[in-house]
């Protein structure tokens, strides 16, 4: 057992056998290949190896094999009749979910690029304030901690026809009220202003952190060539804050997909289907209309579409990361 | 950054920009706390004054139709429940996966498989559960819905418990081992002390994260294992929403998280900010 890991090692390319090189000896100093080594090493990993293998590997796996099945359940025990990929095919004609998708799209583009833009707005200026910047920080915090549910609660308050405060703060400069959840034109556009409320600290948070942690003497040195305020955002924060920048994207993309919460309280996916999401059309399928074999081939598929994303987003963090 | 000392018209400018920013975060938390005090009528003619009343409250918590409590019980044992799970098996993989030697491609594989995980929406994974855990009557218990979040929470925590087991000096560890410390004291006695802090951030968040879920908790529950997510929704599911209830049962959810935002907040930046910046 012990060999092992200097076998691997020789194996490793080039490349990466000269990153690998002051691990190894470094962790074979520390675990000092004592008697109990290879014993403790296993107790320590073994148990979150085994719940990642039971309940993440496993029930995917079961998931994907269910989707192949057509599952009616009696007495809460499933009969299983399989069905090819039919599940599969039925996918390409069902409307809900073309129009989730589309949904989740728009959702997630106007969602994400309104947040980043807003956090780092935020971040930039607080970053430029010395007094009260950890107050101004714990209150943008809120919202991150708060349910994701009770945002929704929270929102289908204020944005309610009869007595919300929205509508009551635009009846004062003169507008009428608007029923921002429950007509079609709106009811999008609301639940995006709503997560964009939900997570634009977070990304402040981030972005704060990032500019917190640029070296200083390169700001220095800009001031020295004289650049401007726009010119020091344009070619020395920006560029520097990039691999953040792409960093929060990508998670916040990803996460935008999941959107779940919010639409559930918000608008339920109507009206019509103006706000059928990915997440809402899977549970009106599995979970509504308890279609499990049909259920399990469209988890699969959303599955599928965050690894695309996946893949893409990491590519793109590679070709920023690269020349740095 | 350049920071100012003196109230320029800039520095005026800027303050003024992060207060409506503020405002625009705290006020609908706020107004919505507020609703929890007034009576439906008050909430419905849109008053702007009223005088508080504890009806809410009172019909929320102590009526016989009401399950709030138990949920708030099932919400604080599921949280606190898989938070531990989570904690003691991620800080061991985490120092086993960085200070033993493992082969190279058991990290990879490990941690990589973990982030995909972490990345799947989480309806898609409570189909899988379950799936899994209907024809073994998992379903509808709370042991059921400890597992879940705790594995769903597994992956952060493992990023985020690296990061600090990663950061205690390898040297002290050599040193206990020369001095003849076995695996358990070298844990118990030398790491554990160090990364205290980190654990600290990530059973905070780890816990959150538990108590906000509503995903898997909708469809892993039923009436007696309900969590307080759960519970809330019910409220906007009724023909006619009991609007103040709901916002007395929203103002009370968020009070662990405010808790632990006033208690905590040094590392709740510290975990949320982790996993970016590092």
């Amino acid at each position: 057992m012990n060999s092992a890991p200097h076998a691997s090692a020789q194996a490793l390319p080039a490349a990466n056998a000269q990153r690998a090189v002051p691990k190894p000896a470094r962790g074979a100093d520390v675990s000092g290949g004592g008697p109990d080594d290879w014993l403790w090493r296993w107790v320590t990993f073994s148990p979150a190896l085994l719940m990642m293998l039971l309940l993440s590997l496993l029930p995917l796996v079961n998931l994907f094999l269910t989707s192949f099945y057509n599952v009616t359940w009696a007495d809460g025990l499933p009969t299983w009749a399989p069905v090819g990929v039919a599940n599969y095919n039925e996918l390409a004609h069902d409307e809900l979910l073309r129009a989730g998708l589309l949904n989740t799209l728009v959702f997630a583009i106007f969602a994400v690029g309104g947040q980043m833009l807003l956090g780092f707005v935020l971040a930039l200026l607080c970053c430029r304030v010395t007094r009260g910047r950890i107050l101004y920080r714990t209150i943008f915090i809120l919202p991150i901690l708060i349910p994701g549910i009770v945002v929704g609660a929270i929102w289908k308050l204020l944005l309610n026809f009869d007595f919300g405060l929205v509508n009551q703060l635009i009846g004062l400069i003169g507008f009428g009220s608007m029923n921002w959840l429950g007509a079609k034109e709106t009811a999008l556009a609301s639940v995006i202003f709503v997560d964009i409320w939900h997570w634009t600290p977070f990304c402040f948070l981030l972005f704060l952190a990032g500019l917190e942690s640029l070296p200083q003497d390169v700001y220095e040195a800009a001031k020295i060539d004289g650049a401007t305020i726009w010119q020091e955002l344009r070619y020395v924060t920006l560029p520097m804050m990039l691999p953040t920048i792409m960093v929060t994207f990508a998670f916040r993309l990803v996460t935008a997909f999941k959107v779940f919460d919010e639409v559930y309280l918000l608008t339920g996916g109507g009206p019509g289907t103006s706000t059928e999401v990915l997440s809402f059309t899977l549970y009106q399928r599995f979970f509504r209309q308890d279609r499990t074999g049909y259920g399990a081939s469209m988890s699969i598929f959303i599955i599928f579409v965050v690894c695309i994303l996946l893949v893409m987003a990491l590519s793109a963090r590679r070709r920023v990361s690269a020349p740095t | 950054m350049k920071t100012e000392s003196t109230l320029t018209p800039r520095a005026i400018a800027l303050h003024a920009t992060l207060v409506v920013a503020a405002l625009i975060v705290v006020i609908p938390v706020i107004w919505v706390t507020t609703a929890a005090f007034r009576t439906q009528i008050s909430l419905l003619t849109g008053s702007f004054w009223f005088t508080p009343v504890l009806k809410s409250f009172v019909d929320l918590l102590f009526t016989k139709t009401s399950d709030f409590l138990v949920n708030y019980r099932n919400s604080l044992v599921v949280g606190i429940a898989s938070t531990v799970i989570c904690l003691i098996t991620a800080t061991l993989a985490a120092w086993s996966l960085h200070r033993m030697t493992w082969p190279k491609w058991v990290i990879h594989i490990f941690l990589g498989w973990a982030m995909v995980f972490h990345m799947f929406p989480s309806l898609a994974l409570a189909s899988a559960w379950y799936t899994m855990m209907r024809p073994v009557g998992l379903d509808n218990t709370l042991t059921g819905v400890v597992l879940a979040h705790a594995v769903l929470n597994l992956p952060m925590a493992l990023w985020l418990m690296g990061v600090f087991v990663r950061d205690v000096p390898v040297e002290l560890e050599e040193a206990a081992r020369i001095d003849g410390a076995t695996t358990p004291t070298l844990l118990w006695r030398i790491v554990l002390p160090i990364i205290a802090p980190g654990l600290a951030a990530t059973s905070i968040l780890t816990f959150v994260f538990s108590w906000n879920e509503f995903a898997v908790a909708l469809t892993l529950t039923s009436k007696q294992t309900a969590t307080v997510p759960v519970a809330i929704a019910k409220f906007a599911q009724e023909y006619e929403i009991l609007y103040t209830q709901m916002a007395a049962a929203a103002a009370l959810s968020i009070l662990p998280a405010l808790v632990l935002l006033i208690i905590g907040q040094r590392y709740i930046v510290a975990g949320l900010t982790q996993g970016a910046v590092k």
